[in-house]
């Protein structure tokens, strides 16, 4: 067989009726030029790019139905507070969450995870008590739990993994005892890929009475996320890397843990009543969303979740499957390149560095050949150091990459080491 | 539209496979650390400074081709200068990096290779690390960074 006929047989085998150029042709930003190059966007991880569908919905609300939310009596008001709420019980349905009031909107999942840990967090977690997170977490879902350690005289232990990164279950399950007062875990780390298996930690953790936070913004773009089915007590994700806009993301909660966790910010909409002398806040989840919120970016998230899903949620998550194993391949083969992050359960990321090149240097090289990927630590130091490296180079991929788009990667690696040479 | 081989000539690249002046220096009476949070460029400087005279210079450390051929190629370039004058060829090379001044390139001799940086603004800071590494260190002050 011919090695073209070869590719085309490789690039059919990714595929496998799932028709990516239509999807393609549903995101704007594909078309354009970088450096006079067609862009090779891999940099999903840091944020995915829009279909027209969601840019149409923030368009269609600013000129159409722009009103403030919730208080109004007039028509716009009455029918942007549809909208809304409509996203609200698009998201509970997306999470298969019980009930919309456990769905609260927020800028992101470090929002959401600080949230947690200034409300529930102040109120169990006290002098000597624990909290457990693991070697690989995002900034995010470290350093609001270091705040709340250092403030209320609390432990930080982490759970640490293994050179494939993965989470080594047996350390982790041993560092639970009587003063841990909550998990805080990613369902996929952003710089390695790893799925952890978090209906398995949920259950370790759930035997000792412990709540599970699952930080997941790498892992609701690429997995199917049952709320319900994990059992998790809390779960967070942000908009801008599942197809939405930035400034929105989502924090779920079970409602009896919600209820019980004083608010998060103070101000309008969070209360019942106000006097000087006592104020009565709101009820579910509106005791969490203080102020206007980002209205054009929530109604443009459901519209997010309704392409996904109208795309068929199994259907993209076998592509992006076939797309990663074919990745991992094409890099694998290349001399002097190792992978970081192999981890036998992966998802959405590649993440590597090639020897004698820094990463900072394989950015510049891809970027001028119109190849947008990340490099550095990705928001996850001691990740980094636990791998003795200083920064890797990452691609990460969306339902609209293509497996030529990964030819074209891996040929822009194979240049840039000639530059090297 | 800047070209790759602008940013990347030969003796960047070759400095940076084989940086001069890459060793520690127990001598030194000035010293300090320079880090670039942004992408783990991080290096020391050792100086050793007689007579307001820079007699030695050294440098450890790791980071990207750029960083790693700034830093050997300013400690050739710094060897036996003044401290006024290293100054002043900070400022030189700060200029053309930035895109700021074209006309000094001559004056820096070889340094003026790096006037490619400033068509590649994200690099910027790499190009100029070990120089503040420098100043930071000609100064007393223990760390610097592009931060």
């Amino acid at each position: 067989m011919s090695s073209v006929a070869a590719d085309v047989r490789n690039h059919e085998n990714v595929s496998a009726g799932f028709d990516v150029h239509k999807v393609r042709a549903d995101f704007p930003i594909l078309g354009r030029r970088v450096h006079d190059l067609p862009l090779v966007y891999l940099d999903n991880a840091a944020t995915s790019q829009k279909p027209q569908a969601v840019i149409d919905a923030i368009l269609h609300y600013y000129a159409f139905d722009n009103a403030n939310i919730h208080r109004g009596v007039h028509l716009l008001s009455e029918s942007a507070t549809d909208a809304y709420e409509a996203a609200r019980r698009t998201v509970q349905r997306f999470l298969n969450a019980e009930d919309r009031s456990e769905i609260i909107f927020v800028r992101g999942a470090t929002e959401a995870i600080n949230l947690v840990a200034q409300t529930y967090g102040r109120a169990h977690v006290g002098a000597g008590d624990e909290i457990v997170i693991s070697a690989m977490e995002h900034h995010s879902n470290i350093v609001p739990w270091q705040m709340l350690c250092e403030e209320r005289g609390a432990r930080l232990r982490v759970a640490p993994i293994n050179d494939d990164g993965e989470l080594l279950l047996d350390q982790f399950e041993s560092l639970l005892n009587s003063k841990t007062k909550l998990v805080a875990i990613t369902h996929v780390s952003n710089a390695l890929g790893t799925v952890n298996p978090i209906g398995h930690i949920i259950e370790m953790a759930h035997r000792r009475n412990v709540p599970v936070l699952v930080d997941g913004a790498q892992a609701v773009p690429h997995l199917a996320v049952d709320v319900r089915a994990l059992d998790c007590d809390f779960y967070a994700f942000s908009g801008h890397k599942i197809y939405g806009p930035t400034g929105v993301g989502v924090l779920y909660g079970k409602r009896h843990l919600l209820e019980a966790m004083p608010p998060y910010q103070g101000g309008g909409d969070m209360i019942r009543s106000v006097t000087f002398e006592k104020t009565i806040y709101n009820q579910l989840p509106y005791k969490f969303e203080a102020g206007t919120p980002h209205i054009a970016g929530v109604i443009a998230l459901g519209a997010a979740l309704d392409y996904l899903t109208g795309i068929g949620l199994d259907a993209v998550l076998t592509y992006e499957r076939n797309l990663l194993a074919y990745g991992t391949e094409a890099l694998k083969s290349v001399p002097g390149l190792r992978l970081i992050g192999t981890a036998k359960e992966k998802a959405g990321v590649l993440s590597f560095v090639i020897e004698g090149i820094h990463p900072h240097d394989i950015g510049t090289i891809l970027d001028q050949q119109g190849i947008a990927i990340r490099t550095g630590h990705h928001c996850a130091q001691p990740l980094m150091q636990r791998f003795g490296i200083p920064a890797t180079a990452r691609a990460s991929f969306a339902v609209y990459n293509t497996a030529a788009e990964i030819d074209t990667l891996a040929a822009g690696i194979h240049k840039l080491k000639e530059v090297f040479a | 539209m800047p070209d790759l081989r602008d940013l990347y000539q030969e003796l960047i690249l070759e400095h940076s496979k084989n940086p001069r002046n890459f060793r520690e220096m127990e001598a030194a009476n000035c010293k300090a650390e320079g880090y670039n949070p942004l992408c783990g460029d991080h290096y020391t400087v050792f100086i050793n400074i007689a007579d307001d005279a820079i007699r030695d210079i050294s440098f450890q450390g790791s980071g990207c081709a750029i960083s790693k051929a700034s830093a050997s190629m300013m400690s050739q370039a710094l060897k036996n200068k003044t401290v006024a004058e290293a100054n002043e060829l900070f400022d030189k090379f700060h200029q053309i990096v930035t895109g700021q001044e074209t006309d000094n390139a001559e004056s820096l001799g070889k340094l003026a290779v790096f006037a490619g940086v400033a068509g590649f603004p994200t690099r910027i800071k790499c190009a100029t690390l070990s120089w503040h590494t420098l100043q930071a260190a000609l100064q007393g002050k223990q760390v610097a960074s592009t931060e």
